[in-house]
């Protein structure tokens, strides 16, 4: 069998069942593979073909196998070709390197006799997805393609996931060798996460049930563990409230009633208030950036911090000093500490402290603005999450819209809500639902997109209609980069340095252009029609929302600020 | 830098294979921190090689790099040293050209007072061969500049852990 022929077969046998990608010279062989099975003329393993969805711009096929990995829980795959293909991708593996995101990506390569000879479109693709993956291989030989798939795997889903690069020359795919598909990799100082020490479970367990005032701080591991459950058991069990970062929005039902919502930039004013309130914080699965805890000085200075994580490196990292730490599983650390606490906390009361934590549930204040003939962003948000059922899969783009999102779109139900919330990539959104309509075609899958973002994989559209994915595109267009212009009103004295966008494109007809369904609505009542008309729509709709380009996201957490020091108007 | 800084050794065990290298140094660069030295050569299994890296750094800074490098897939083993824990050598060759006023005896009896050994000589230059720890060389580069260096090339300080440490009383 060929390298080519390898790399498919080794997909199918991970069960692979859409990869995302763009062809070119450097992955023919891959792609003619491919045609092979997909017409049946190569005798598949087992019966399960593999789809291909033809993205029209690598960022985006590296977000749409990063989408894909978030709503189903397994491995996205992405393919690109050498040179522009491959560097074109970098920036969907760095933004699920950021997130931790199992996603692997395949590219061609020169064929290895030209490989350092600046040979066309020859990159140092392994050098360059260093810093942003967790592995990259290149095999050299046919029988080692099996390998490397089947480790690329391995490594991307276990311990933290990570995204994981196989960069294959043109040669090796098209030489041809026996092969063996090894069932295990083994790698010497790694392997899958330990079960949770016993003795520091005991240690937490003592600190936790000794606390009057305890708050739970969930990040993006627990939603990458799958850890929800656990996590709500865990909290009913002990009577504690639970916030969020950005990342681990929605890790918890935000409709709990002891959920708070989430803390940082643009958290709760309240919320962030309570956070130096509490005697013992447990943090699971988020690296406390500075974007969760302001300035880390002055981000709980007289509370017991107990951190939980994946990786080890996390620990002492951003916050210097717990007073405990745990190097595990989000899943197995909170189901080890419900056995370890169980006992402790019956019959237990916290009405004081879950009295004053609740008054904290209250609404972010909003600008609504005062202005007419315009919706505001923050009511259309949350007037969305109205019109959506709660299982409803929504991703968002980076900006205001965003961070309206993070505060007034409730998110109810697991794996809902996925946003690039680490690198903050503008562009992610779009291409991400398409991916997470793959993985979930029985649920609507909403993209909340500012103008500004929505341009930069715009193109996505042409894959949605031609691959028959429909999404809904929900555009907050203020003809501005509202973000940037919201950061020049407030520090930068109203000087507005290139976030003017203007009314180009029309939407609408952009939207029409690719066959898709383009509206525009102006009203609550008409965004309703147009959603619900969206969700039952067999093409891609794109909802054009006009606001107002003065609105800002607030209340905000000043860059470089303490927790307790909050903009609110 | 916070007032712990100090040199600081790693001492790592890894794959013997391309790219190696560039992982580690690549994550030590991208936490800003400079390499003051670095040696790598065989280890004593094969396949795996043995690399010493030196930089000056804080501890808590130092503590995440090297999680950071245990992480890595192709790291056998990580281990912090510094000079107080571990015997640390380093080995320079240093090539002079004695001409008026300096002459080869006053070459020579430098190269005698550090023990060091002239491993090559010609009419107009000899190359001298020193080890020992990182102070040492330093002391004998610093006195060689008196006496017509041409040339200096280092190794890099290599460490292992010492197996018996007599704690040092105040």
């Amino acid at each position: 069998m060929s390298g080519a022929q390898a790399v498919v077969e080794a997909l199918q046998r991970e069960g692979v069942e859409a990869v995302f990608g763009h062809p070119g010279g450097a992955n023919m062989p891959i792609y003619d593979a491919l045609y092979d099975l997909q017409s049946f003329r190569y005798t598949p393993l087992n019966e399960k073909s593999i789809r291909h969805i033809l993205a029209r711009h690598e960022q985006s096929a590296a977000h749409m196998a990063d989408g894909y990995a978030r709503a189903s829980g397994k491995v996205g795959v992405c393919m690109a070709t050498s040179g522009p293909g491959a560097t074109n991708l970098m920036t969907g593996l760095a933004t699920a390197y950021m997130d931790s995101s199992p996603v692997v990506a395949i590219t061609g390569q020169v064929p290895s006799f030209m490989i350092g000879t600046d040979a066309f479109q020859e990159t140092d693709v392994v050098g360059m997805a260093t810093s942003v993956t967790k592995y990259a291989f290149q095999p050299l030989r046919v029988r080692d393609v099996p390998y490397s798939i089947k480790a690329a795997f391995y490594l991307a889903t276990t311990r933290r996931p990570q995204p994981v690069l196989v960069d294959i020359p043109k040669d090796v795919q098209q030489a041809e060798d026996d092969v063996d598909f090894p069932e295990y990799v083994h790698f010497p100082n790694y392997g899958p996460l330990p079960d949770p020490d016993p003795m520091v479970v005991k240690t937490i367990g003592r600190a936790i049930l000794g606390a009057q005032r305890p708050v739970i701080l969930a990040g993006g591991g627990v939603k990458m563990a799958n850890a929800y459950r656990e996590l709500q058991a865990f909290a009913e069990l002990l009577v504690a409230p639970v916030v969020t970062s950005f990342m681990g929005k929605g890790a918890f039902p935000e409709n709990h009633p002891l959920s708070l919502g989430c803390m940082g930039m643009h958290g709760s004013e309240r919320t962030n208030k309570l956070i130096p309130e509490c005697d013992v914080l447990l943090v699971v699965g988020s690296r406390l950036s500075d974007r969760t805890t302001g300035k880390i000085e002055k981000f709980a200075p007289s509370t017991k911090v107990i951190h939980i994580d994946a990786d080890k490196a996390e620990i002492g990292k951003n916050y210097r000093l717990p007073v405990v730490s745990l190097v595990a599983d989000a899943k197995k650390a909170l189901q080890a500490l419900i056995r370890e606490v169980e006992a402790g906390m019956m019959g237990r009361q916290r009405d004081a402290w879950i009295k004053r934590a609740q008054e904290v549930v209250v609404m972010a204040k909003t600008e609504l603005d005062g202005n007419g003939s315009y919706l505001s962003g923050a009511e259309t948000i949350r007037m969305l999450r109205r019109f959506l059922p709660h299982k409803a899969i929504v991703t968002t783009e980076v900006g205001q819209h965003q961070m309206w999102c993070e505060q007034h779109f409730q998110v109810i139900e697991p794996r809902t809500f996925f946003s690039s919330g680490g690198l903050g990539t503008m562009g992610f959104g779009f291409p991400a639902a398409l991916g997470a309509k793959i993985a979930r075609p029985d649920v609507p899958v909403f993209d909340v997109a500012g103008d500004g973002s929505f341009l930069m994989t715009e193109n996505s559209l042409a894959t949605s209609i031609e691959e028959q994915i429909p999404v809904t595109v929900v555009i907050l267009n203020n003809r501005m980069l509202g973000m940037v212009a919201q950061w020049q009103r407030f520090f930068y004295n109203r000087r507005y340095s290139a976030v003017h966008l203007g009314r180009s494109p029309d939407f609408v007809k952009l939207a029409e252009s690719y066959g898709a369904e383009g509206v525009r609505v102006n009203t609550i009542p008409e965004l309703e029609t147009a959603v619900n008309r969206a969700i039952r729509s067999p093409v891609t709709t794109v909802i054009d929302v006009p606001i107002s380009p003065e609105e800002n996201v607030l209340p905000m957490l000043p860059p470089g600020a303490g927790i307790k020091e909050m903009v609110v108007g | 830098m916070s007032q712990d800084a100090q040199l600081r050794i790693i001492s790592a065990l890894v794959e013997h294979k391309p790219g190696v290298l560039y992982r580690i140094s690549n994550l030590i660069r991208r936490k800003s921190f400079n390499i003051e030295s670095i040696a790598v050569g065989p280890a004593e299994i094969p396949g795996l090689a043995r690399m010493t890296f030196t930089m000056f750094s804080d501890y808590s800074r130092f503590d995440q790099v090297m999680k950071n490098i245990d992480n890595l897939i192709d790291i056998r083993s990580v281990e912090p040293l510094e000079e107080g824990n571990a015997t640390v050598r380093e080995l320079a060759l240093v090539k002079f050209s004695p001409g008026p006023p300096v002459t080869r005896l006053e070459v020579m009896s430098l190269i005698e007072t550090f023990r060091a050994n002239i491993v090559d000589l010609s009419p107009e230059t000899l190359t001298v061969e020193i080890s020992g720890d990182s102070d040492k060389i330093n002391a004998f580069i610093e006195l060689a500049r008196n006496f017509g260096v041409k040339k200096v090339a280092r190794t890099g300080a290599v460490a292992l852990a010492r197996e018996m440490t007599i704690k040092r009383s105040i």
